[in-house]
């Protein structure tokens, strides 16, 4: 029990003077994503049922090369900015602080992944 | 973690069915939330019959009917009677509203009336708006200025004064707060769209010299940032007000300031 004043509850620990960064990310991400996926899921499809030769051919030109980049950098940096988002909304506390750190990790292990997949499929 | 489930002293079982009214003919059924800290029993819906021949037409018309006439135990918050107060808000029909300026004919079928969804229930559709209004405090609605005062009043254009229409009709029903998800989950720490569309109204007076220190205020990933325009408050504001439109242009002057 401890009493305290319904301001002070209300107030907390004051602004964190921080979000808006957060914000601006996801709202630019938003329309480069919406820009960008199309034409990645278009070609990602046409090589779908292709031969290996085939599809590293596609991989291998700079333009599809760098579009898959930044899909993949782009993508999952937009998915662990709203999964942290989605974590603050539903979990409080310790739970609160694990979850993002464990979705941070797998986001961050996921880019460098992929890119490094990629990578060695382009060069 | 997010409670998606009652608590088991929190949930609902069937009450009393109150007789119905003698010799009516033109009948309602009302199912209301009732719930009373001095009993340790579990919140229950009472069913009451009201003769809408001799009822209003609002729903708090039929509220005052049953209290006066059936059951004076309902407890419920009214004063106005016409949408200015804001002390009668409550969910109806699964929208929160203001009862003196909802229909009844805008519910079909049986009116169901709950207290304001996630909120401390003080008694029956009485709600603890204690955080609520504190948090209103917190944004400090009124006009802050640096200026030696006017010997006379703070002047404003007709344009500037336009630009509060929208905001300052807000009469803290809690209705929008209330409907939110984010204000659900977060409330403690999420000011909900009322706190914000006021804060809005001071950010955007032409009078006020405090907005760097407003938005400062503001500018935190819980107190503004949970609101995923979700657009519930737009939706249930009883004053046809749009607080989610105020709390994008605030994120759209921290923005403007930031890049």
């Amino acid at each position: 029990m401890r009493f305290m004043t319904a301001r002070k509850r209300a107030e907390g620990k004051g602004a964190a003077h921080s979000g808006t960064e957060h914000h601006w990310y996801m709202t630019v991400s938003s329309v480069g994503l919406a820009l960008i996926v199309p034409t990645f899921l278009y070609i990602f499809g046409s090589t779908l049922g292709g031969t290996r030769d085939e599809v590293i051919a596609t991989l291998s030109h700079p333009a599809v090369a760098i579009l898959f980049g930044l899909v993949f950098f782009v993508g999952l940096e937009h998915f662990r900015k709203g999964a942290q988002t989605m974590i603050e909304d539903y979990s409080k506390g310790l739970t609160r602080r694990l979850l993002i750190i464990g979705v941070t990790v797998l986001s961050y292990g996921l880019t460098a992944t992929s890119l490094f997949a990629l990578a060695k499929i382009a060069i | 973690m997010v409670q998606l489930t009652l608590p088991k002293n929190s949930r609902m079982v069937t009450g009393k069915t109150w007789p119905k009214p003698e010799g009516a003919t033109n009948l309602r059924k009302f199912s209301i939330y009732r719930w009373t800290p001095d009993d340790g029993k579990n919140p229950r819906v009472d069913t009451y019959f009201v003769d809408m021949d001799t009822c209003g037409p609002m729903v708090l018309d039929a509220l005052i009917k049953i209290k006066t006439e059936i059951d004076p135990t309902l407890s419920f918050r009214r004063s106005c009677r016409e949408g200015i107060c804001g002390s009668c808000s409550m969910n109806i029909g699964g929208i929160n509203t203001l009862a003196c300026i909802y229909g009844m004919d805008e519910v079909k079928g049986d009116v169901k009336i709950y207290p304001l969804p996630h909120m401390p229930v003080v008694r029956d559709l009485i709600t603890d708006l204690t955080h609520f209004y504190a948090q209103h405090a917190s944004i400090q609605p009124w006009l802050e200025t640096e200026t030696n005062e006017p010997a006379k009043e703070w002047k404003q254009s007709i344009e500037d004064r336009e630009k509060l229409d929208g905001l300052y009709e807000c009469v803290m029903c809690a209705c929008c707060s209330t409907a939110c998800p984010s204000y659900w989950w977060n409330g403690d720490k999420y000011l909900g769209p009322a706190a914000l569309l006021h804060a809005y109204r001071w950010i955007v007076d032409s009078r006020d010299e405090n907005t760097g220190e407003r938005l400062d205020d503001l500018e935190d990933p819980f107190k503004l940032y949970r609101c995923h325009t979700i657009m519930n408050c737009t939706k249930t504001c009883p004053k046809g007000l749009n607080p989610a439109k105020a709390i994008a242009n605030i994120k759209k002057l921290m923005v403007e300031r930031a890049i």
